[in-house]
C-alpha cells in the first residue's frame, strides 16, 4: 500500500498519519471510535465507577430485588438508577462489570485465536504440501460445524468459567484466522521479496514471521476487529444459554437471560439495559472495524 | 571450457539438468547445461524468454520448488559439490557464498521493513558479529555502491528510494557477505538507460575489486557486449554456443546466436525493417527432435533431426551440424 513517490524526507506523510487522516474522514467512524473509547473506559474503570460490587453476594439484599429504575434500597443507602435484578443487584454495577467481562473475553479469546490461527495459516501457506493439507482439512472440518454447537459441546464438557469460555471461543475462532491468513500469505509469498529473502539464506521461521507476517497483517487487522465483536456476541449467547459464567458473576448475556422471565410482567429493565449495553459494545467495535476495513483496503484507496 | 584455467574456477557446472513434471507433461527447461567461471570474471548468459537462463540461476541457488527438481549434473563452487547438499547446508551458502540480484528492485525489498533491518539480517544470518559491527558493514556497503548519506538511508523504507537506488541497495545486500559468486537475473532491465549504465559500471568495478565471479542473465545483447568476459547462449534449455564475448558477439557460429545478434536494432540500416527470427520459441513440452532450433533455422537439413554433437575448439563450444562460416553442403529438405 505504500507507493513510491518522489517526496523529500521532510514533508513525507508518514503511513500512520495518512491512516489517521483517512480514518477520520468518516463522521460515523469517529462516532464509533468515541463510543469504543467510552466502552473501553467503562471496561477498565468499571470497578471504580460501580456503586457496588455486584459479584459480592454479601452486599446484595434479596429484599431489594427487582426494584424499578430509580428505586431506593431497603436500608435507604443506595439508589438503583437502572433498577435491580432478582438477586437485588444494582443494574448499573452489573452492567459495568458485564461490559468488563465481555470486552476481556472478546479481546483475550481473539488475541489467542489470532496467534494460533495466524501461525498455522502462515506455516501452511509457506510450507505447502502435507502440512498445508492437514491444517486446511482441519479448518474445513472445524468450519463445517456451527460455531455455537462446538462451543456448547466444549462448555458442556468443561463446565462454566471465564478461562473455559475463552478456551471454547479460541477453539471456535482459530480456523477463521488460519484460513484468512493462509489466503493472504499465499499471494504474498509469491512476491519477489520473499524469494530475495530466501536467497539471503534466512531461516524459514525468520522469513515467515519477519518478512511474510508484517505484509499479511494489514488486511487481517480489519477481520480481527470484526471478530472481537463476534466473540463478544458468542459469549453473550453462551451465557444466555446458561453455559458461560457462573450465575453469581453474571455477564451481559446472563443478565439478559435472567431478565427475560420478567419481561412479560413489565419488569423490562433487567433485560433491556444489559441488552442496550451489549448493543453499544458491538456496534462501537463494528463501526470502527468497518472503517478500518475500508481504510486498510488498498483497492478502495484513492490516492 | 573457456579461458585457460590458471586459477581454480569459482564455479563449474557440468551437465546440469532441471526437470519439471506437470500435468501437461514433463519439461526440461535446463537440459545438460555446462558452465565454468573464473574469479573476478563476468559470464553473460543470454537467451530469449523461456530459454531456461533464469532457471539455471535458480538451480545454482538450489531454489527449484516442486514440481521441479534438479535431476542430474554437478554444481561445484570452489571445488565443493552443491548438488545433493542438505537443505540446511545449502541455506548457509545462499546469501553467503552465492548471492542473487533480481530483475525488479521495486519488488525485491520488503516494503514494510526498514533498510537497516533488511541489510543487517543478511549479515547476522551468516556472520557472528555484534549488531553495531553489522550496522557498520551495512553502512560501508551502501557507501560502496554509491549511495549518499548512508547513515540516514539506513533508516529509510524502500518506498523512499527510487528504482535505481533500490537496485543499488539490492547490490549492497548481495555484497555484504563478500560472496564468491553473484547471480544477476536481468538486474538492469527495469531501470532506465542512464541508471543501467551506472549500475553496469559499478558492478564491473565491484567484481574486479572483490574478486567475485558474476553470472549476468539477460536478453539484452548490448549490455553483455560492454560487460561480459565470456558469453553462453541458451536456447530451449541447452547452451548452444559459448566462448569469449568477442568470439560469440562478433563471430557467432551457431545459427541461433547469429540470428539473435543480427536482429539487434543497431545492426540494421536505418529505414529497413528490423531483422527477426521466424517462428516462435518452441513449447518445452513439444520440442522438436534433434536440434531444438531446426524449425526456425535457415541452415537446416535432414541431419538436424538428430541431436547435434558438442564441438569444442578455439576456446569455444558449439552445438550445431551446420555452423555459420562452415562449408554448407547438404540439401535443404
Amino acid at each position: 500500500m505504500t507507493e513510491a513517490s518522489a517526496v523529500t524526507p521532510n514533508d513525507i506523510e508518514t503511513p500512520f498519519r495518512r491512516f489517521l487522516r483517512s480514518y477520520l474522514a468518516s463522521k460515523v467512524a469517529v462516532f464509533g471510535l468515541v463510543l469504543l473509547a467510552l466502552v473501553l473506559f467503562a471496561a477498565i474503570a468499571g470497578p471504580f465507577l460501580a456503586p457496588q460490587n455486584p459479584y459480592d453476594l454479601k452486599v446484595l439484599d434479596v429484599m431489594d430485588s427487582r426494584l424499578a429504575p430509580g428505586g431506593v434500597s431497603g436500608d435507604g443507602k443506595m439508589t438503583f438508577l437502572l433498577g435491580s435484578d432478582e438477586q437485588g443487584r444494582d443494574m448499573v454495577s452489573a452492567i459495568l462489570y458485564g461490559i468488563r467481562t465481555s470486552v476481556l473475553v472478546g479481546v483475550v479469546s481473539t488475541a489467542i485465536a489470532l496467534v494460533i490461527g495466524l501461525s498455522l495459516g502462515l506455516w501452511a501457506a509457506y510450507l505447502g504440501g502435507r502440512f498445508d493439507g492437514f491444517v486446511m482439512r482441519l479448518v474445513d472440518i472445524q468450519l463445517s460445524f456451527p460455531p455455537i454447537l462446538i462451543a456448547l459441546i466444549l462448555l458442556a464438557l468443561t463446565g462454566p468459567g471465564l478461562g473455559k469460555i475463552i478456551v471454547a471461543l479460541v477453539a471456535v475462532k482459530w480456523a477463521y484466522y488460519a484460513r484468512s491468513a493462509r489466503s493472504i500469505a499465499l499471494v504474498e509469498r509469491r512476491k519477489e521479496y520473499i524469494e530475495a529473502a530466501t536467497c539471503l539464506g534466512l531461516s524459514t521461521n525468520r522469513i515467515i514471521f519477519k518478512h511474510l507476517l508484517p505484509n499479511c497483517l494489514t488486511p487481517l487487522l480489519a477481520v480481527t476487529a470484526l471478530q472481537v465483536a463476534s466473540a463478544i456476541t458468542l459469549e453473550a449467547t453462551l451465557s444466555f444459554l446458561g453455559l458461560g459464567l457462573p450465575p453469581t458473576e453474571p455477564s451481559l448475556g446472563l443478565l439478559i437471560s435472567n431478565g427475560s422471565q420478567y419481561l412479560m410482567s413489565g419488569k423490562y429493565w433487567i433485560s433491556v439495559f444489559p441488552g442496550v449495553a451489549l448493543l453499544v459494545v458491538v456496534v462501537a467495535i463494528n463501526l470502527v472495524a468497518d472503517q478500518l476495513r475500508d481504510v486498510l483496503n488498498p483497492r478502495l484507496q484513492t490516492q | 571450457m573457456v579461458a585457460p584455467a590458471s586459477a581454480q574456477p569459482t564455479l563449474v557446472i557440468e551437465g546440469l539438468t532441471t526437470r519439471f513434471s506437470t500435468r501437461g507433461g514433463t519439461v526440461t527447461p535446463v537440459d545438460g547445461v555446462s558452465l565454468s567461471i573464473q574469479p573476478g570474471q563476468i559470464l553473460g548468459l543470454v537467451g530469449e524468454s523461456g530459454s531456461g537462463k533464469s532457471l539455471t540461476g535458480y538451480s545454482i541457488m538450489g531454489l527449484i520448488d516442486a514440481p521441479g527438481r534438479i535431476e542430474s549434473g554437478s554444481i561445484r563452487l570452489n571445488g565443493r559439490e552443491l548438488f545433493g547438499l542438505p537443505a540446511d547446508d545449502m541455506r548457509k551458502i545462499r546469501g553467503n557464498r552465492i548471492a542473487m540480484i533480481f530483475q525488479d528492485p521495486m519488488m525485491t525489498l520488503n516494503p514494510v521493513l526498514r533498510i537497516d533491518t533488511q541489510m543487517m539480517e543478511a549479515v547476522l544470518a551468516h556472520q557472528k558479529v555484534s549488531r553495531d559491527a553489522a550496522r557498520a558493514m551495512c553502512r560501508d556497503a551502501l557507501e560502496r555502491v554509491g549511495i549518499a548519506s548512508p547513515d540516514e538511508r539506513l533508516l529509510s523504507y524502500p518506498h523512499q528510494f527510487s528504482g535505481g537506488m533500490r537496485q543499488r541497495v539490492a547490490i549492497a545486500i548481495a555484497l555484504l557477505n563478500k560472496p564468491d559468486l553473484i547471480i544477476c537475473d536481468e538486474p538492469t532491465t527495469a531501470l532506465d538507460v542512464t541508471i543501467q549504465g551506472q549500475i553496469l559500471y559499478e558492478m564491473q568495478k565491484l567484481c574486479a575489486e572483490t574478486g567475485a565471479a558474476l553470472i549476468w542473465i539477460t536478453h539484452d545483447l548490448s549490455v553483455i557486449a560492454g560487460l561480459a568476459d565470456t558469453v553462453s547462449v541458451m536456447y530451449a534449455g541447452k547452451i548452444v554456443e559459448s566462448g569469449t564475448a568477442k568470439q560469440v558477439l562478433e563471430q557467432p557460429r551457431h545459427p541461433y546466436s547469429h540470428a539473435l545478434i543480427a536482429s539487434a536494432p543497431s545492426r540494421n540500416p536505418r529505414g529497413q525493417p528490423l531483422r527477426q527470427i521466424p517462428g516462435m520459441t518452441p513449447s518445452l513440452i513439444r520440442l522438436p527432435s534433434g536440434c531444438a532450433f531446426r524449425e526456425r533455422c535457415d541452415r537446416v537439413s535432414e541431419v538436424c533431426r538428430q541431436a547435434p554433437p558438442v564441438q569444442t575448439g578455439d576456446g569455444r563450444t558449439l552445438r550445431c551440424f551446420h555452423p555459420v562460416g562452415a562449408e554448407y553442403s547438404e540439401v535443404r529438405p
